[in-house]
């Protein structure tokens, strides 16, 4: 066990952990965190998808060692139910969930793109899209609602 | 807001500190005053089941005049929850945001069975159950409101709550004045009246879940969620192989890794409990157990075929005796052989669940279809009365049917058991896929006779399936993984041949084509018109484990007919709309054919498509159509594919698909279900099938099960909902899942003149059937 310094959600944290942890685990049992979900534990459905300096990245698979003191968003570091962010916003508004297991993986790296590209074409929000999976296939709502955001940013 | 969506663990406990003060059954909780500490236990027996003929286990009305509705149909992302709330809503006259909704806890809500088969809106929707109990809730309303106010029940009116004398609005009374906090004690009443679907205003509407805020900012509670004190993780160590059993478990493997770490082995079963979950995952994986040689699996190649050869239990659903006669005086005969493979419902979240059991009681904490089922079994896997033993149903990562969440809990309660502590266990990606109940293959072999105009005379469906387990109902824990592994068997398989004859008519399957009549007991009975009919069905003993996966049966039965009706169409050179509907005699699914085909502007023509070139990309159409296990729910798609005939890609264009469920409830509700259905059936379809060698499943991740992700090319999907208000509401969930293989595969045939009858389309298969086209 060592100590780690994780900054989450504009909080700081000191936690006794074994630095191997992924961590999703330190986010969803030492901080009870509820966005970020285990789904695979291999990197290969983004259920646990965190933003970290502006990227996507998958916390099942990133030890918590390599992440300390870098600014970490999950989920319900964007908006609040009060307050969503506007990407959530527009998923409320085009009802694009089912159960919402996969949300952390859809809306994160949906952000993370748009974030980055204003202006991302069909074609480039697919291809982020690529190895995030929601198997209650709401996928058509997930795009009608990532388009919504874009054309929100883009104005 | 309402509060059944964020009612949380923590929530749930206290409000049982609040029934115990007030000694009524109303609520008045949310997350946001939950603030009580979680109590672990709750002391003495629960009751069981509250009554379903009594309103009161439905309805309570609290002093404020907010209503908490109790039921036992659950929210698993299909948006009946919504619906529920709606119906309550409506019939009482208050706002959607006056109603509460409690569903599936073993300690306040009604016993109605599973929520699955598409029958939560049937069960709550018609005259009986939720919907009936508001009713009559209604009526007592106005009873008591008449007497207070001194006028004629007739008199009065309701909105908002408040019951007033139509002519002199100031004489009022609320429902909270008249009933809050007390219980009605009446029965049902199955003559109360329901509100005309004319007069509507909640009921029918696109009104908002109301769990989404929470979902899209990530403070929603699923069962993986919850937390309770003292709470260690598990994690279970399953065998490498089909049939292996454990020879030792070498505990001292992992006695010097942190965490406490504690074995757990009870016969087959093997687990491990540590303080934090990280640690439990890696004292699973260094755990020493030897195991024995597994009892081996029969090869993949050629598995379908072999199915032929196994011993069966034969059921004819139907057999009007005359079908060899027909065949054999036809003036031709089609036949052709379709296989459908054992799928998985693969969620995306493995499956997880929170025990705590003490000696006295347990409290479970899962995503189970079926808390009350639950219940019993987790009661006999832990030698407990099921009278002791608690099951609150939290929402677990979408399902489809019988993931993982029934063998998870089971999991975490013998843990929990064994360490005398609370336990949370979260499958890992390849224990939930190697294990769990997948939906069953089917071999299929279709026959037709057809007369001298091309109509079809006689048809002859056989299938052969594997089986293996199933839900664990009320008494068979062995009937998933767990369950086995402890020493529970599953359902026995008993040969049985030849088949006695057909019973009572029961189409739940889909074994009938639409187009069959459906004649038994002298009356027409399925939604077709051929008159001369055989279903035959071989049961055989499955090597994997198998169970209800969305549309299980209907789907791989579907796939088949719908497909065989185009293949004989094409042969005919008939268009394979008119062809439908010259074979369907049910006046809803023909509706259903001809709004799709009217909606997909359908070029009315025989396929394949006479212009098609041999290469490049080649574009076409296809139609399916279903009449969901008979009367619940009606649906027909038009579905438009492109096919890159070098590579055997394929990509949905469009997809049309109509549906009937009769009073629609929530129209953007039955939209997400028929566009999540269709894509899930798509999905299906193009690439999922279970794989497995000589010992073991290998199709245990996301590179070895192949589903579609969401950065595909999206279709887009148009759905033409048709409304019966004046019908019996019926399912609708699993209706476009039915029909999305055929209507691609009739597509695909429509583009190019290759004929698939096996999922799933891979591109080699597609490659083999273009190359092979006549
Ligand atoms: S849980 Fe991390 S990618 Fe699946
Ligand atoms: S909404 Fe259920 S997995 Fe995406």
């Amino acid at each position: 066990m060592s100590t780690i310094h994780l900054k989450v959600n504009g909080e700081s944290h000191t936690l006794d952990l074994d630095p191997a942890t992924p961590l999703l685990y330190a986010l969803s049992d030492d901080l009870a965190l509820r966005g970020p979900k285990f789904g695979c534990g291999l990197g290969q459905c983004g259920a646990c998808t965190v933003i970290v300096k502006g990227q996507a990245i998958r916390s099942c698979i990133t030890p918590v060692s390599t992440v300390q003191n870098t600014e970490i968003t999950t989920l319900e570091g964007i908006g609040t139910p009060e307050r969503p962010h506007p990407i959530q916003q527009a998923f409320i508004d085009e009802g694009a969930a089912q159960c919402g297991f996969c949300m952390s993986g859809v809306m994160l790296t949906a952000k993370a793109l748009v974030d980055k590209v204003p202006h991302p074409s069909e074609q480039l929000i697919e291809q982020s899209l690529a190895g995030v999976l929601c198997r209650c296939f709401t996928h058509a709502r997930m795009m009608a609602a990532i388009r919504r955001y874009a054309a929100g940013v883009a104005k | 807001m309402n509060k059944a969506f964020t009612g949380d663990a923590r929530a749930a406990l206290s409000r049982r500190g609040f029934l115990k003060a007030s000694g009524a059954l109303v609520v008045g909780f949310s997350i946001f005053d939950g603030v009580e500490v979680a109590q672990a236990q709750f002391p003495g027996p629960v009751a069981l089941s509250p009554s379903l003929a009594q309103l009161d286990s439905w309805i309570a009305i609290a002093a404020d005049g907010s209503i908490t509705a109790y039921s036992g149909k659950e929210e698993l992302g299909q948006g009946i929850s919504t619906a529920q709330m709606q119906l309550v809503a409506e019939e009482l006259s208050v706002p959607f945001s006056k109603v509460n909704l409690i569903y599936c806890d073993t300690a306040y809500t009604p016993d109605q069975a599973y929520t699955s088969g598409s029958q939560s809106h049937p069960a709550n929707f018609n005259k009986s159950n939720l919907g009936q109990a508001a009713a009559t809730a209604r009526e007592a309303l106005f009873r008591m409101a008449s007497e207070k106010l001194g006028a004629p029940v007739t008199a009065l009116d309701a909105a908002d709550g408040v019951i007033a004398v139509r002519a002199d609005r100031s004489k009022r009374v609320t429902y909270g004045e008249l009933v809050g906090g007390r219980k009605f004690q009446l029965a049902l009443d199955p003559k109360a009246k329901r509100k005309d679907p004319g007069e509507w205003k909640i009921l029918g509407t696109p009104v908002k879940r109301p769990d989404l805020p929470d979902i899209m900012t990530g403070r929603f509670e699923f069962v993986h969620n919850v937390r309770v004190p003292e709470m260690l993780h598990g994690r279970v160590v399953r065998p490498p192989a089909v049939g292996a059993r454990v020879l030792s478990v070498d505990e001292a493997s992992v006695r010097d890794l942190p965490g406490n770490v504690k074995v757990v082995v009870k016969k087959d079963f093997v687990g491990v409990v540590a303080a934090k979950p990280w640690q439990a995952v890696q004292a699973a994986a260094k755990l020493k157990v030897e195991w024995s040689a597994g009892t081996g699996l029969p090869k993949q190649a050629g598995f379908a075929e072999q199915l032929r050869q196994q011993p069966v239990r034969d059921q004819f659903l139907l057999d009007s005796g005359d079908v060899d006669q027909q065949l054999k005086s036809a003036a031709s005969v089609m036949k052709a052989t379709y296989f459908h493979p054992y799928q998985m419902h693969g969620s995306v979240g493995s499956s997880c669940a929170v025990a705590d059991v003490r000696s006295d009681g347990a409290t479970l904490w899962c995503s189970t279809q079926a808390v009350w089922y639950q219940k019993t079994t987790c009661a006999m896997v832990l030698g407990m009365k099921p009278e002791n033993v608690r099951v609150i149903f939290r929402r677990g990562s979408g399902c489809y049917g019988l993931n993982g969440a029934d063998t998870v809990t089971y999991d975490a309660a013998v843990l929990s058991q064994a360490v005398g502590k609370p336990v949370r266990v979260q499958l890992s990606r390849k224990d939930e896929m190697a294990w769990e109940n997948y939906g069953n293959a089917y071999l299929m072999d279709e026959r037709v006779a057809l007369d001298a105009g091309g109509n079809i005379v006689a048809w002859d469906h056989e299938v052969w399936t594997p089986n293996l387990g199933n839900r664990p109902g009320t008494g068979t824990p062995g009937n998933v993984i767990t369950g086995k592994l402890l020493g529970f068997s599953p359902d026995a398989f008993t040969p049985r041949s030849p088949a006695p004859p057909p019973g009572n008519f029961n189409n739940n399957s889909n074994g009938m084509p639409s187009y069959v009549a459906g004649r038994i007991g002298g009356v027409n009975r399925n939604t077709g018109t051929v008159a001369s009919e055989r279903v035959l069905v071989h049961t055989v003993a499955s090597p994997l484990w198998t169970g209800p996966l969305r549309s299980p049966a209907r789907l791989q039965n579907t796939f088949a007919h719908e497909s065989f009706l185009d293949e004989i169409a094409a042969k005919l050179k008939a268009d394979p709309v008119e062809y439908r509907l010259r074979h369907l005699s049910n006046p809803r699914l023909r509706d259903m054919v001809q709004e799709a085909a009217k909606a997909a502007k359908w070029d009315a023509r025989p396929s394949p498509n006479p212009k098609r070139k041999p290469t490049d990309v080649a574009s076409g159409r296809g139609m399916a159509c279903v009449a969901y296990e008979r009367d619940n729910g009606y649906a027909a798609m038009v579905l438009e594919v492109e096919v890159n005939q070098d590579t055997g890609k394929i990509a949905v264009r469009r997809i049309v698909v109509s549906n009937d469920c009769g009073p629609i409830s929530n129209p953007d509700g039955l939209r997400n279900q028929l566009e999540g259905g269709a894509l899930q059936g798509i999905s299906r379809a193009l690439g999922e099938e279970v794989t497995w060698d000589d010992q073991k499943v290998t199709s245990v991740d996301w590179r070895t099960y192949h589903s579609l992700p969401v950065g595909i090319e999206v279709p887009t999907i148009e759905c033409v909902l048709v409304n019966r208000p004046e019908e019996e509401a019926t399912g609708a969930g699993e209706t476009s899942v039915t029909i999305a293989a055929a209507a691609l595969g009739n597509a695909i045939f429509d583009a190019t003149g290759a004929r698939l009858r096996q999922i799933p389309f891979t591109p080699e298969r597609i490659k083999e059937a273009l190359a092979t086209r006549a």
